[in-house]
């Protein structure tokens, strides 16, 4: 039985968990310690040693959740656009947010020269405000939503622009250290900032998941939601709100990491099939996506680590063409 | 609006233009009067205006107009093949495969200076668009545009991914690649505008060809063939054409993508909805943003401000308020 019809039933979603299982596992025994995956079960059940627990809890634990967790965060809001601009190409990058965040790291980077802290910080503030200027822009009795990708074209031109010339009037170095943050990496986090942002994205994508059936509605047009009573602009609103919350907790942290939240519904979908908005597959896509991204972003030319960007957008890519090329030969 | 009207305001675009080509001549780190430019201009007797004038200015202003041209209508052609008010040029990979020859030539291959690199970046810009295009073939009996586009943006992003990985080990190409992104009409050879110039006739009359036949193709593909479109050679053509505007263009002068986006969405406005007045006035429009768009950064900060911000800035504020204007215009 192919892959694809194998997913069609919810309970093979199972083959997509286990694969996140495997891959964090995995991530979790190697590095600089290396350790047999038994020793990391052991370890994961509570018999480890000391060293063991202290490489497994403290070290590496902190970036392997943080992967799945925000891989599926990132998928979802793209689902989210792409549902409400009803556009494959609509990303959580349309509303500015990504690059806003680059803007404002970039900004505590090479002028203020702030530490991890502010530059999430900057990251934070600078992706709220360019998603808010985008949201009011847009808003004309309403957003539809072609005039919300235009208007964050806009925004997003302008600011990349300025991202480029922040980068290029930068010293080699610092510029360097900055387009790392601004390809996004999981590099470096901790327990302290990830328990929060998980925190905030597991409580999000329930909410999002108690709503879908209304994200679904939407796909019909306004105008039929509108004449079977729901009120359409509340209802965007409170969608673009939840999306931004997921892309803000994992950008603030990890920088823009490019490609799962335009990706992960493409693929969610032609893994299952048909034409209905897939969230949970969806989360687990990006999960897999990101966890097994950040696995190679790691060892792929060990010990110079990549960030975890470069290798999601070529990892997706890659899937894509596949899945696109797949579809051809079928037909 | 009638045919009549539409010249009129062509023939209104075209002298604002040609003022706008005298006034770049005369504006510079050295200002000089308008009519000393056109004495310069007229008179062969050797001065240091007329030095000035021929030797730095026109061929620089020549660039501007001529890249411009070719990504605007190429963008006109992109966002009408994929019926995506999202394209642009480098929807088809272009920037990333000239971005990534870029990082190869400077990083491995030991290829120095922007004269050096250029005919590498349109050598990567071309081949990536014919894979975009191989591997996005709509199938028989589909006119799927959408497979196009994520092709596009599955190869872009693999292509940008391998660069910045390239670029952060390389980094002298870091250096190179951030001062080409950023888009400026520095320092570029006359060979150069020369190559240029004979692309963009290629692409010119390949793009007016096909100009019917895709406003026949947007009404449906079935309609257009009972109208006696070519289908299949019609895509073929068009992708073709946007190759040569965008691929030359976009290495002679950097990745501007945003005048390929922003430009016609302006002339859709003015010219209604046919892809033949949509070029002509594209081309118009596009080398008067860009040509703005020098003259500000050369009076702002002489030698340091980049046509290509400028240009997202100046370009930016139109784009949104075409897009919260009343007649914007769905594709």
């Amino acid at each position: 039985m192919s892959l694809r019809k194998t997913l069609r039933t919810p309970g093979s979603l199972a083959i997509l968990l286990v694969l996140c299982l495997l891959v964090t596992v995995f991530a979790i025994s190697g590095g600089e310690y290396q350790m047999s995956p038994g020793q990391v079960l052991k370890t994961l059940f509570g018999q480890g040693e000391g060293i063991e627990n202290m490489v497994i809890w403290q070290w590496r634990m902190p970036r392997a959740v943080a992967a799945l967790l925000f891989g599926a965060a990132l998928g979802l809001s793209g689902a989210v656009f792409q549902s409400l601009t009803r556009n494959p190409l609509g990303s959580p990058d349309i509303i500015g947010f990504s690059t806003g965040a680059y803007t404002g790291a970039l900004i505590t980077l090479t002028v203020l020269g702030g530490g991890f802290v502010a530059t999430s910080l900057g990251a934070l503030v600078g992706g709220l405000l360019t998603a808010l200027l985008v949201y009011l822009l847009a808003w004309r009795n309403g957003t539809a939503g072609f005039r919300l990708i235009l208007v964050g074209i806009g925004i997003s031109s302008v600011l990349a622009s300025f991202n480029h010339f922040m980068v290029l009037r930068a010293e080699l170095d610092v510029a360097m250290a900055a387009a790392v943050w601004g390809a996004g990496t999981l590099n470096g986090l901790t327990w302290q900032s990830v328990i929060p942002a998980g925190i905030l994205v597991l409580l999000v994508s329930i909410a999002l998941l108690a709503s879908s059936s209304r994200l679904q509605m939407l796909q019909l047009g306004d105008d039929l939601c509108r004449a079977l009573g729901m009120r359409v602009e509340r209802t965007k609103l409170l969608f673009v709100v939840l999306a931004v919350l997921l892309v803000a907790a994992v950008t603030s942290l990890a920088g823009p990491i490019a490609f799962v939240a335009l990706v992960a519904p493409q693929i969610a979908r032609r893994l299952a099939g048909g034409n209905k908005l897939q969230l949970i597959p969806t989360a687990l896509v990006g999960a897999l996506l990101l966890a097994s991204s950040d696995l190679l972003a790691q060892r792929l030319f060990a010990p110079v680590q990549l960030p975890v960007g470069v290798v999601t957008v070529v990892f997706g890519g890659v899937y894509l063409i596949y899945l696109l090329n797949r579809r051809t030969v079928r037909a | 609006m009638g045919p009549g009207r539409q010249l009129a305001l062509l023939g209104a675009l075209a002298v604002i233009l040609v003022l706008l080509v005298l006034a770049s001549l005369a504006v510079g780190s050295r200002s000089l009067p308008l009519d000393a430019v056109i004495h310069a201009l007229a008179d062969p007797e050797p001065t240091v205006e007329r030095s000035i004038v021929i030797e730095s200015r026109l061929p620089r202003a020549l660039l501007a107009v001529l890249a411009a041209l070719g990504l605007g209508i190429s963008g006109v052609l992109a966002q009408s093949l994929t019926r995506n008010p999202l394209a642009e040029p480098g929807i088809l990979g272009v920037n990333a495969g000239a971005s990534l020859a870029i990082v190869i030539s400077v990083g491995f291959l030991g290829v120095q200076g922007f004269n050096g690199y250029v005919f590498f970046a349109f050598l990567g810009a071309l081949l990536t668009t014919a894979v975009v295009y191989l591997v996005g073939m709509p199938r028989p009996g589909s006119s799927d545009p959408v497979r196009l586009v994520l092709s596009g943006v599955a190869i872009g992003a693999v292509l940008t991914g391998v660069g910045t990985a390239l670029s952060l080990v390389k980094p002298q190409a870091f250096d190179q690649l951030r001062a080409w992104t950023i888009g400026s009409l520095q320092g570029r050879d006359s060979s150069i505008i020369a190559t240029l110039a004979g692309c963009l006739v290629i692409g010119v009359v390949l793009a007016s060809l096909c100009a019917r036949s895709l406003d026949t193709l947007a009404l449906g593909e079935d309609s257009a063939r009972s109208l006696g479109t070519h289908v299949g050679r019609t895509r073929i053509l068009v992708l073709l054409a946007i190759t040569i505007l965008a691929g030359a263009s976009t290495a002679a002068v950097g990745a501007i993508g945003f005048i390929g986006l922003m430009a016609p969405h302006a002339a859709r406005r003015l010219a209604g909805a046919h892809t033949g007045w949509i070029i002509a006035f594209t081309a118009l429009l596009a080398p008067m943003l860009l040509l703005c768009a020098d003259m500000l950064g050369r009076i702002l900060l002489p030698g340091e401000l980049q046509a290509g911000v400028v240009a997202a800035f100046l370009g930016a504020p139109l784009l949104i308020m075409i897009a919260r204007g009343r007649k914007a215009v769905a594709l």
